[in-house]
């Protein structure tokens, strides 16, 4: 069966392509830093599991030990020019959209095929299905497009250097998240939530309970760490147990209310940072700042969904 | 009680303000949690190690990069641009309305991931906008530009959000279902998501609203381009506002956390 441990190593052998062609690349001033800031994410993907605990604790410490003293760099990878890309772009056509949509509908139909063939786990089967269709799509470009051998990767080293220590910022949150969760930092902030309720009111207890799930989103980045804390301080106890609301009312709008916190974070960098990383955006919080607008309205209606759909 | 634990996430609120940079703040942040928990210093690098670890699936998605980085190289932003450049009546905010429409029903069916910031936004949806914003505003200037890139990756997780729940095998309605069973309220997965149905509404309602305002914007010579978000209060962008180096991603503030600069 195919789990989530090949994609792992297809992953690693990426990232250990990015880190031989870093080496290589005389471009860039600090080379060495980002062939070795690159080596050691492939290192996590192909034996993480094999490190223990401290081992991938001191592999952490190394990569940001790289990235927080600047270690890494930008090189100037020769690529084609805007006039070869419009003429190319004139020549092939909308047919250049083909291989882009590969991906997604390999995902798609990847999805639909195989979820109950036992052939991929089942819990990873879009992923899993994400990833054949990045070879499928390589393979359709090698035929078609006939680029230089290494092409791929050398434009794809391009790009993960725009984004740079920015690609793993994510992965260090959700870290940090379960670091947090050992010291008790939700019920510190769900107790604080609990005390400021007055006692009696139903409206203030929904806008406590929504809000206070947006902002504990926004300082953790993640929704999904905002929920326990909220509905046992305030979600459980009060709007459940004491003014009787539907449960499933209460709980699904609740995170909905917490979305709302993810989309004005910086926190949640997969979604806020990354893309403006990806998308060479000079201020990096513009993409939190173009979510502000509909975040906080959406709020205000997660908030009188509650009140109108639960009680 | 104490609230000595909070310290952590004062120092990512002051560590994201000042600039500095975030792999290193969070990691300050999380050895600073941990031993004011009480654990030992060797226990809190293995478990935030552990943590690491165990989510490595989160970094999977810069597999896509040498598709996309090839077809870049053949010209397809390029080609993206004169699809919707030829459209004469495609707009940034119809283009962006039918792919929040697209994406929330994708993800309401569970597919999240046929979608997303390096699948879509990066390689379509950021230049078929550029382009059409360049047919309703000829002389876009730089900080429009980024306004537009910025509202395609915006809608991407406006989509994906306000979609996703209502799929019954996601993530966070797992989660619900198993917070709520433990604690003595049973409820199936199908009870939760269809609550999360007004809520989509809502959010292609005031999001759409959003982007047909960005048309008008761009539609009338005398609105400004890439302000500050009117309802934010941040007032920060724009030419020369902000632009902390290229290898300093997240090195603004948080939305919320108030900053001496730029204001006015």
């Amino acid at each position: 069966m195919i789990t989530l441990q090949h994609l792992y190593i297809l992953t690693g052998l990426i990232f250990a392509a990015f880190a031989i062609l870093s080496a290589r690349d005389r471009t860039n001033g600090k080379r060495f830093g980002n062939a070795a800031f690159w080596a050691l994410v492939a290192t996590s993907f192909f034996v993480g599991d094999l490190l223990g605990d401290l081992g991938n604790g001191v592999l952490v410490l190394i990569l940001v030990a790289l990235a927080g003293f600047g270690a890494l760099g930008r090189g100037n990878t020769p690529t084609t020019s805007v006039e070869e890309r419009a003429a190319s772009s004139a020549r092939r056509g909308n047919k250049l959209f083909l291989p882009a949509l590969i991906i997604p509908l390999t995902a798609l139909v990847g999805t639909l095929v195989f979820k109950d063939s036992g052939w991929i786990d089942p819990k990873q089967v879009t992923v899993i299905s994400l990833g054949a269709g990045v070879l499928l799509a390589l393979a359709a470009c090698y035929a078609w497009l006939r680029p230089p051998v290494l092409a791929p990767l050398d434009e794809g080293r391009r790009l993960m250097d725009q984004v740079g220590w920015a690609a793993i910022l994510p992965q260090m949150l959700a870290a940090l998240g379960a670091v947090f969760a050992l010291a008790g930092v939700g019920q510190v902030v769900g107790g604080i939530a609990g005390r400021v309720l007055p006692e009696g009111s139903l409206i203030a207890a929904i806008l406590v309970y929504a809000i206070g799930m947006a902002a504990f989103t926004l300082i953790m980045g993640n929704a999904f760490a905002a929920f326990p804390v909220m509905m046992a301080a305030v979600g459980l106890p009060i709007l459940i147990h004491h003014f009787h609301g539907d449960p499933a009312a209460v709980a699904a709008i609740g995170m909905l209310a917490g979305f709302c916190g993810t989309l004005m974070t910086p926190m949640a960098a997969n979604f806020n940072i990354v893309p403006a990383a990806l998308l060479d955006l000079k201020d990096r919080n513009a993409v939190v700042k173009a979510q502000v607008g509909t975040a906080l309205p959406l709020l205000a209606c997660n908030i009188a969904l509650i009140y109108f759909l639960a009680f | 009680m104490t609230y000595l634990p909070l310290l952590g996430i004062l120092i990512v609120v002051l560590g994201f303000a000042l600039r500095l940079n975030p792999l290193l703040v969070v990691t300050i942040s999380a050895i600073a949690t941990g031993l004011i928990a009480g654990k030992p210093l060797l226990v809190v690098i293995a478990a935030f190690g552990k943590a690491f670890n165990d989510n490595r699936f989160v970094t999977i998605i810069w597999i896509l990069l040498p598709v996309i980085g090839l077809l870049e190289r053949y010209g397809l932003q390029q080609r993206a641009r004169t699809l919707i450049g030829g459209m004469k009546r495609a707009t940034v905010g119809r283009l962006l309305i039918a792919y929040l429409l697209f994406r929330q029903i994708t993800a309401s069916m569970g597919l999240t991931s046929v979608a997303g910031q390096a699948q879509t936004v990066r390689p379509l949806v950021a230049p078929m906008a550029e382009a059409a914003a360049e047919v309703q505003r000829p002389a876009l200037d730089e900080a429009g530009r980024e306004r537009v890139k910025a509202f395609a990756a915006a809608t991407d997780n406006v989509g994906l959000f306000f979609g996703e729940d209502i799929f019954i095998a996601i993530g966070s309605i797992l989660l619900m279902v198993g917070f709520l069973k433990q604690s003595g309220i049973v409820l199936a997965p199908l009870d939760l998501s269809v609550y999360a149905i007004p809520s989509a509404i809502c959010a292609f309602l005031i999001h759409g609203a959003r982007l047909l305002w960005l048309d008008r914007t761009l539609a009338s010579p005398s609105a400004r381009m890439g302000r500050g978000t009117t309802e934010g209060g941040g007032g920060v962008e724009g030419p020369g506002a902000s632009e902390p180096p290229l290898h300093h991603p997240a090195g603004g503030p948080p939305p919320h956390a108030s900053h001496g600069e730029a204001e006015g």
